[in-house]
Order: structure tokens, then sequence, then C-alpha cells
């Protein structure tokens, strides 16, 4: 497939931005300026970056709860991200949700999940919404290689291709369900391989590879367009840091570490975007320039929100006061 | 006109179903089949495979689509077989349903509702004869719904249907050939009041579902003796018209409490701790519960019957505060 240069140019600077604000949240969380748990996708850009450059607004999601890079891809509000992750009444869900929780149903994110798999049916739910509404619209359904394990997965997956749902399952396999490595939790080599089970396409590809990551999910949406039914997407790649921060990931092969370090998706496009001369070592700063600068004003936005009322502990737990 | 509680429940969905193009039917055998107890019969013809939906043996699927579904729109009414298969998707309700509201800041809602049939008496045992349904309303978000006549159902069904939050709606197995007056067409009842359903003087029997029955067969009996008794269905316990029951409880100063599921932690228990907190000085006489041992639910018909809160037990319990 053969690409603009402006898409290469959006692919980097999608992974600069995802970059920056993980990055950026790794210190504030260590500073003890958020509360909680996060939950980081350092050295996962290419996948957020490549899979939503293939659908469109009003396409859905589903996400896991590793899913600020997706956040920013699909085009969410970056300052309401981050005064969400700080508890602020200017955030995404008002401050309610916190990261596990983020959600912009306007952009068609039908939210970050802290029940691993809860979101499989879910999105099935917002595909089978697609499809009812006679619209052009497909769904995406994120997950995890430990999440893949969960039962809802089968009864989801069964459903969807039984029905031909517009949905593209897309598997971010990182190595790791917490600390327990992908060879202690998963019966086959590759998650992708149960897509046989549900007589639905499975393929599995190199996730820090954003061009690879994009051409395999382009086929899967138009297929899903089409009205043919779901497929299954496994994206391998690495967890730069622990499950959530904090963590120091001591169950990690240090070797394994420096290998998939060496394989970090944002210079292996950089490197390929100056040698085919698209671009100058200064274009490829100025980009990372520009997703910092995004990330220091969200941060300001952050710190000088408000924090919500206490009143509203309350809100928002039904249409109305019961 | 003359309905069964059955019938009527199809009518209220029939209404629904021709008023709002977004109202669709999902669950095991809920089409060409008509529902495991024939409650959907004739609607598959009626409405056709798009509003009536037959999905696999999948409840995680079956209630997480639907807040995928209603989250995008949709106005989903699914059905769980029994009561007793709650706990097989109780994160669905629990953790999703219940709570992406407020999680997302008020920025989404999950107008659903789910059906479902609870009750002991015919020989089903242990897994497809229990009460559940105090085991919701401890979850902040959801609306339980339990009606125990067919003109209620009807009515309680439109409102539950049009409501903007999740409903999980109980029919009784007892109730199903029950018949009354209803009326026809569209009406509703609304969420969150109670009925009084005998008016009298001496003590207030609180009860719902199939209890009302018992209730006001033992309030006949007691009449014999010259014991007035009031029986008031709350109808539903989330949102749950306490000041009726106060009203009533202020008007007898007595209060007995039926409920068929297991007496500890049953919903009558909240009714009591509320009357305890907030009536205590209306008390005459200590509050009883009527309520089923805490056993599961046996098999053999003379155990099961010596199970289930009889007439008997609720005249004993009347009489013993005076």
């Amino acid at each position: 497939m053969e690409f603009s240069k402006e898409q290469l140019f959006d692919f980097y600077q999608t992974m600069a931005t995802c970059r920056a604000f993980e990055s950026r949240v790794s210190e504030l969380f260590a500073a003890g300026k958020i509360p909680g748990f996060v939950h980081l996708s350092l050295g996962q850009e290419a996948i957020a970056a490549g899979v939503f450059a293939c659908v469109e607004k009003d396409d859905k999601c589903g996400l896991h709860h590793r899913s600020h890079g997706e956040m920013i891809a699909k085009g969410g509000d970056i300052n309401k991200m981050m005064a969400e992750l700080f508890g602020k009444a200017t955030g995404t869900c008002k401050g309610k949700g916190g990261s596990m929780h983020l959600a912009d149903m306007d952009m068609g994110l039908l939210g970050a999940n802290g029940i691993l798999g809860a979101g499989f049916a879910i999105a099935a739910g917002a595909a089978f919404a697609c499809r009812y509404n006679e619209t052009n619209d497909i769904t995406l359904c994120l997950f995890g290689d430990g999440q893949s394990n969960r039962g809802p997965l089968h009864e989801s997956f069964n459903v969807a291709a039984l029905w031909k749902l517009p949905i593209v399952w897309i598997c971010e396999n990182n190595g790791f369900g917490l600390s327990n490595p992908v060879k202690g939790h998963l019966a086959t080599d590759n998650v992708s391989d149960r897509a046989a089970a549900y007589g639905m396409p499975g393929v599995t590809v190199d996730g820090n590879d954003v061009l690879a990551v994009y051409e395999t999910t382009q086929e899967a949406v138009k297929r899903a367009r089409r009205g043919d039914g779901p497929s299954l997407l496994e994206f391998k790649t690495w967890r730069w840091h622990g499950h959530f921060e904090g963590d120091p990931g001591l169950y990690k092969d240090p070797k394994d570490q420096e290998e998939w370090l060496k394989k970090d998706p944002i210079p292996r496009l950089g490197n390929m975007l100056i040698k085919k001369k698209y671009a100058t070592q200064e274009d490829l700063d100025q980009m990372k320039a520009i997703g910092e600068a995004k990330i220091d004003a969200a941060v300001k936005f952050a710190e000088e929100s408000p924090w919500p009322d206490a009143s509203e502990l309350y809100t928002d737990v039904y249409d109305r006061q019961l | 006109m003359q309905m069964t509680y059955a019938e009527a429940i199809r009518d209220g969905l029939r209404v629904e179903l021709k008023r709002d193009p977004k109202v669709y039917l999902a669950g095991e055998d809920v089409g060409p089949f008509g529902g495991c107890f024939g409650v959907t019969a004739g609607l598959f013809d009626e409405f056709g495979p798009k509003r009536i939906v037959d999905t696999p043996i999948s409840e995680n699927f079956i209630v997480g689509h639907a807040v995928g579904s209603s989250a995008c729109g949709l106005r989903p009414v699914v059905e769980v077989m029994f009561d007793d298969f709650i706990t097989v998707c109780f994160d669905e309700f629990a953790n999703q349903a219940a709570k992406v509201r407020y999680m997302f800041g008020g920025k989404a809602k999950v107008p659903m509702v789910c059906l479902t049939i609870n009750g002991a008496g015919v020989g089903a045992a242990a897994q497809h004869s229990q009460s559940l349904e105090a085991l919701l309303t401890h979850i902040p978000g959801l609306i339980t719904v339990i009606p125990s006549t067919p003109a209620d159902a009807k009515g309680l069904l439109i409102a539950a249907i049009r409501d903007d939050n999740p409903v999980i709606f109980y029919e009784h197995k007892q109730l199903l050939g029950v018949s009354e007056d209803v009326p026809e067409g569209d009406y509703t009842v609304p969420i969150g009041k109670a009925d009084i359903k005998r008016e009298g003087s001496d003590v207030t029997i609180v009860a719902w579902s199939w209890m009302v029955q018992k209730s006001l067969a033992a309030a006949e009996e007691l009449a014999k003796d010259g014991i007035s008794v009031e029986v008031l269905d709350p109808r539903t316990l989330v949102p749950l018209d306490k000041e009726a029951i106060l009203k009533s409880v202020g008007k007898t100063g007595r209060l007995v409490i039926v409920q068929e599921s297991c007496k500890t932690m049953g919903f009558g228990s909240e009714i009591a701790a509320i009357v305890a907190e907030e009536g205590l000085d209306l008390l005459n006489a200590p509050i009883i519960r009527v309520a089923a041992p805490n056993t599961p639910i046996p098999f053999s018909p003379v155990l099961e019957q010596e199970y289930i809160p009889s007439v008997e037990k609720i005249v004993a319990a009347v009489k013993s505060l005076f």
C-alpha cells in the first residue's frame, strides 16, 4: 500500500502525542498529582495511531483500561482527558470516572472499562445498533491478551459472527496479563488462532508497525462495512511499563524488554520518513514538540480546573432524583 | 378487557413495539417459540426478526449487548429466562448497566429493560425457583419493578420501557395465569408509587409479587376474626414508596412484611430498617418478617410447600401481634 506524506505525518503526530501524554501521566502519577490506578500504553502507540486512522467520527469503539492513546487517536479532547485523570470537574466524565472509565459518547467512544472482558458484549451491542439503525457505521472493540481469556469473549464472538455484526475485534497483545506472560495464560500461540472457531478471519500482525496495523485494520473495517461480518486482528506489541504505574514489572526478562525497546514504533516510522526524504529530523522534532505542547496545555487546564462540588456525588445515578 | 398477567405483559410489549421503532426484544427463545412461559407468543409473527430477536444461550451477551445498544440510542427489552440466571450476568447489571451514566458523568444513558421471572411452587428446584430481587436493589443505578397484578404489569412495563434508566422487571410464575380487567391500549403505572391492594386499619402487610395474593387471602381470613388488614404493594422496590409505607403504618400501628425469598437480607429487611429508623414511634408492636427459610429451594412438592410462605404462616404472624 502506498501512503501519502500527509498520512505518514498524521501517524507520526498521533504516536508522538500519545507518547507525550503517557510519559507525562507517568511523571504526574509518580509526583502524586494523579490519584488511583493508571495503566499506560507506552510502546503501544502504533496500534492506536494505525487503527483509528481507519474509522470515522460516527463509528463506535469499545475500549479496555489501557486506553488513553486510543482516546487521543479517535479525537478525544486531551484537556478534558487530563482533567479527568486529575479528578477535576472539567474532566471528560466530570471527575466521576477517572482513567479506567474515560468515555466520550460524542466521539463514539463507549468507554474504557475496569472490568476486563465486559467490553465485548457492550461493543457487540453497539455494532447491533449500527446495523439496526441502518447506518454505515461500524464498531471496533479493543482488548488485551489477558482479557481475551474472559468468557464474554466467547459469547460475543459467536453472536457477532452468527449475525454478521459490523464489528472488528482488535487484540493488543502486549505480552502480559498483568504479570502473567502470554505463554502462561494462553493455550494457543496466538489470540487470533481462535478466529477459526467462529468462522471469521483472524490475523496476527506486528503491532509496532503502524503501517501494517493500518493496512490490516483497513481491510477488516471494509469487510465490516460491507456487511460481511467481524474479523479478529491481533497486534503483537510490548508494554514498556508495569501493568499499572507503580508496578516495576520485575516479572519481565530484561533482555526481552531491551529487545522491544529497540522496536519502538515512533523512531521506526521516523527513520522511514527520513530515508524516503519525506521528513527531516527537524520535522520530526517539531511534531514531538507539538505533542508536548498539547500536553503542557492539558496539564495546565487540569491543574487550573476546579474540583467537583461535593453535591456532584449524588447526581447522575439516575436521570432524576429517585 | 379481561387479560391474564402474561397477556398483559405481551400487550404492553406490543404497545411499545408499535409506538417506538427503537424498541426491540431479544432473549433466549423469545421468537417463534414465544418464550419459555409463552409470554412473547405471537410477537415474532407480528413484528418480525428485526424487532424480536432470538439469541443463543449467552446471558453475558444478552445483557451486555443491551448496555451497548441502549447507549447507542436503541431501547432494548431483553429477557433473562429465569431470575436464577441473573447471577450468570451479574457484572453486566452491577458494574455495567448500573454505572454507565454515573461513571461517564451523566453523558451516557442506558434505557434498557430486562424481563425475568422468579418464584417457587412449580417443582423447578434450587436453580429455577429463586426470588433474588433483593440482590440488584443493592446496586445504585438500577430500577426494580415487581408487579403483582395484570394491570400493574402492563402499565409498569410501558413505564419501564420509556424510562431512561436500566430497569429489571420481575414476572412471577404463579401470576402468569391470573386474570383481571386490564385497560386497553396505552397507559402507564408510575414507577415508585405503591398501591393499597386492600384497605384496613389494624395492621399493615407490605408484600410484593405473588406474596400480595397470599397476603390478600390471609387478610380475608383475618377479617373473620375481626382483624382489619391493609395490604400495601410497593410495586417497585427501587425506587421505594416509603412515604406510602410510613403512612399506612402510621394508620395501623403494626407492620408485617411478607417476602418469598430467604429471610436474611431479603428486601423485607430494608423495609423493616426504614420503618425502624423513620417510623419507630408509629409502631405499637414489633415488626415481623414472614419469609422463606435460609435454605435452597427443594424439589419435592412436600418440602417446597414447607419452604414457601403460606397463608397460614401470614395469619399466624399477624395474630401474634394482638
